[in-house]
């Protein structure tokens, strides 16, 4: 097996008398796509927070690259490599789409942004639409995105946590709120672009049909502890995932 | 409101405007000057104000840093003898710069109406401490001395509005509305907008939400400190309520809302239309003068939303 690109060693994390996070101890090799399953509360946000230093864990390391990042701030986690998109799209809501890539290629990794050189360069032009192209949002660009539909501000807030080139991106949910005709085509985009971009990719996800169809690993959560951790195929059928997670399908009538 | 279109590089027009200014001094009656330079002084605390507004932030305190401008041009002009006006304004946009340097540690962190009342707080209690200073003058303050420029000294029937000053004013201000053009079109001037937008995504682009705001503090204070300077030197004088005292703060804050956030022009603008409406306001209607401030602005909120200089973007026929 690899090097480890992430690694959690006995993460915990207490929120008053709910322990959102327990012993979670993990392992993602470069160039790996993880899917996160577990149903509401399980922890899997409360993982992405502290891996990209939104929370500081209460217990345990986090180490990236070797290197220890635990208790690091969300600036720090970003210019380590580590982005994230969000379960509700965090965009600039005022801005077209077009503006909002422009906004976040132009002040990406600035702690404290220069003031002496124009934003809109046209290397920046240039990227900004690339992106949009890569994500096939290139026809939205012109509208503002409070007035975007649900699936294309998914893309987007996507895309804007890709500005940067990350080495490792963590999607929180990226197929919630679209619809199911339109989750594959969706989910084969983004696992696209991000497979060219060669990013390794941890996803949060509900729909185990996308699980089951993009995840070359899958990690279980329950009550903020790892259930399981294994190929798409063990994992789901795993009888204490399926018993927590993943719930049973209806009996086939045969099976009556 | 304020988009990322509206910002625009306006170098031509500012450097128009300041020769235009300068062009017109001998045909300007002697109030007409006074009140240009007025404005300008004016308009550099209110542009201040726009950027923070750009961040989605107000100060209902930039008094503090007027003050701040004021009373250091004012302190080394008496007690160092200290004449020249290039000195004088330096040295009060280091004094600004230096204090919203260190009070930005505790405002950075704070948004929406707590940002807008610690400023409040913080400039009420400099105005407690200038009003109970003897050595100050206390309430009435003090006199300021006429300045110079370079060894130039206006000769003694020049009065206090010289050339000179009325030029390094117009100048100084044209350089310094370039420079916050160029700031605003930025990566500083769009982490403005990204704090104002969504601060969360931001800092997911690894950009110091708090920083950007520290950043644009200091810069709200240095203009209003030059600001303090200009109106320190054009009126000769210098008090605690002209200058930390709430109503002052609230009429910066005024003028800005008034001008709107669009271009750097915007509030010196305002300020000028302010101004003038004060004045002819105060000769023909002395009873009703803020009545008549009250129904400006009213009249831009209800109809300009985008300020005064959204009226420049609709005759343009760009009115996104």
């Amino acid at each position: 097996m690899p090097e480890a690109l992430l690694e959690t060693r006995g993460l915990g994390k207490t929120f008053g008398a709910v322990v959102a996070a327990e012993d979670v101890s993990v392992s993602v090799a470069a160039g790996e796509i993880v899917g996160v399953i577990g149903a509401n509360g399980a922890g899997k946000t409360t993982f992405c927070n502290m891996v990209t230093g939104y929370l500081t864990p209460d217990r345990g390391r986090i180490l990236f690259r070797g290197t220890d990042i635990t208790g690091c701030t969300v600036g720090e986690a970003t210019a380590a490599g580590i982005h994230r998109s969000f379960q509700i799209p965090q965009l600039f809501p005022g801005l077209t789409v077009y503006e909002n890539l422009l906004l976040s290629v132009g002040v990406f990794g600035h702690r404290r942004p220069p003031w002496w050189k124009p934003l809109v360069r046209p290397e920046i032009q240039q990227e900004a639409r690339r992106v949009m192209e890569q994500y096939h949002i290139a026809d939205s660009a012109e509208t503002r995105v409070d007035r975007l539909p649900q699936g294309v501000r998914k893309l987007l807030d996507i895309a804007m946590a890709m500005v940067g080139g990350p080495a490792m991106i963590l999607l929180d949910e990226p197929t919630s709120g679209i619809s199911t005709e339109e989750k594959f085509d969706v989910m084969g985009n983004v696992i696209d672009a991000l497979r060219s971009s060669g990013a390794t990719v941890l996803f949060v996800e509900h729909d185990m049909d996308v699980v089951g169809r993009y995840a070359d690993r899958v990690i279980a959560f329950r009550e903020g502890r790892v259930l399981a951790d294994g190929t798409p195929r063990e994992v789901l059928e795993n009888p204490a995932v399926i018993e927590h997670v993943v719930g049973r399908r209806p009996p086939r009538p045969t099976d009556a | 409101m304020t988009t990322l279109r509206n910002i625009r590089p306006t170098t031509a027009g500012i450097a128009l405007a300041a020769a235009a200014l300068l062009g017109l001094w001998p045909l300007l009656p002697a109030w007409a000057a006074h009140t240009a330079a007025v404005s300008l002084g004016g308009g550099l605390v209110a542009l201040g104000l726009m950027i923070l507004i750009r961040f989605g932030l107000v100060s209902f305190g930039q008094g503090l840093f007027f003050a701040i401008g004021g009373y250091a041009a004012a302190l080394a002009n008496q007690f160092l003898g200290i004449t020249d006006m290039l000195v004088l304004s330096v040295a009060g946009i280091a004094a600004a710069g230096t204090i919203a340097w260190a009070l930005g540690y505790i405002v950075r962190g704070h948004r929406g109406i707590f940002f807008a009342m610690l400023n409040l707080a913080f400039s009420m209690i400099l105005f407690g401490i200038l009003a109970k200073t003897v050595a100050l003058g206390s309430t009435d303050g003090f006199s300021v001395g006429v300045p110079t420029l370079l060894g130039v000294a206006p000769g003694p029937e020049a009065g206090r509005l010289t050339f000179v000053l009325f030029g390094f004013i117009v100048i100084s201000s044209a350089l310094v509305a370039w420079m916050v053009d160029r700031i605003l079109a930025s990566p500083v001037g769009y982490a403005g907008q990204g704090v104002r937008e969504n601060e969360l995504r931001l800092r997911y682009l690894g950009v110091s939400a708090r920083g950007a705001v520290h950043l644009a503090y200091i810069m709200a204070a240095k203009l209003a400190a030059l600001g303090g300077v200009f109106t320190v030197l054009l009126i000769g004088h210098v008090t605690p309520e002209d200058t930390a005292y709430w109503t002052k703060s609230g009429e910066f804050v005024f003028v800005a809302i008034l001008g709107g956030a669009g271009n750097v022009a915007a509030p010196f603008i305002a300020q000028t239309v302010f101004e003038l409406v004060r004045t002819f306001a105060l000769q023909y209607v002395p009873e009703a003068w803020q009545m008549l401030l009250g129904i400006t602005l009213l009249l831009v909120i209800l109809f300009l939303p985008g300020g005064l200089w959204s009226l420049v973007d609709r005759l343009r026929g760009r009115n996104a």
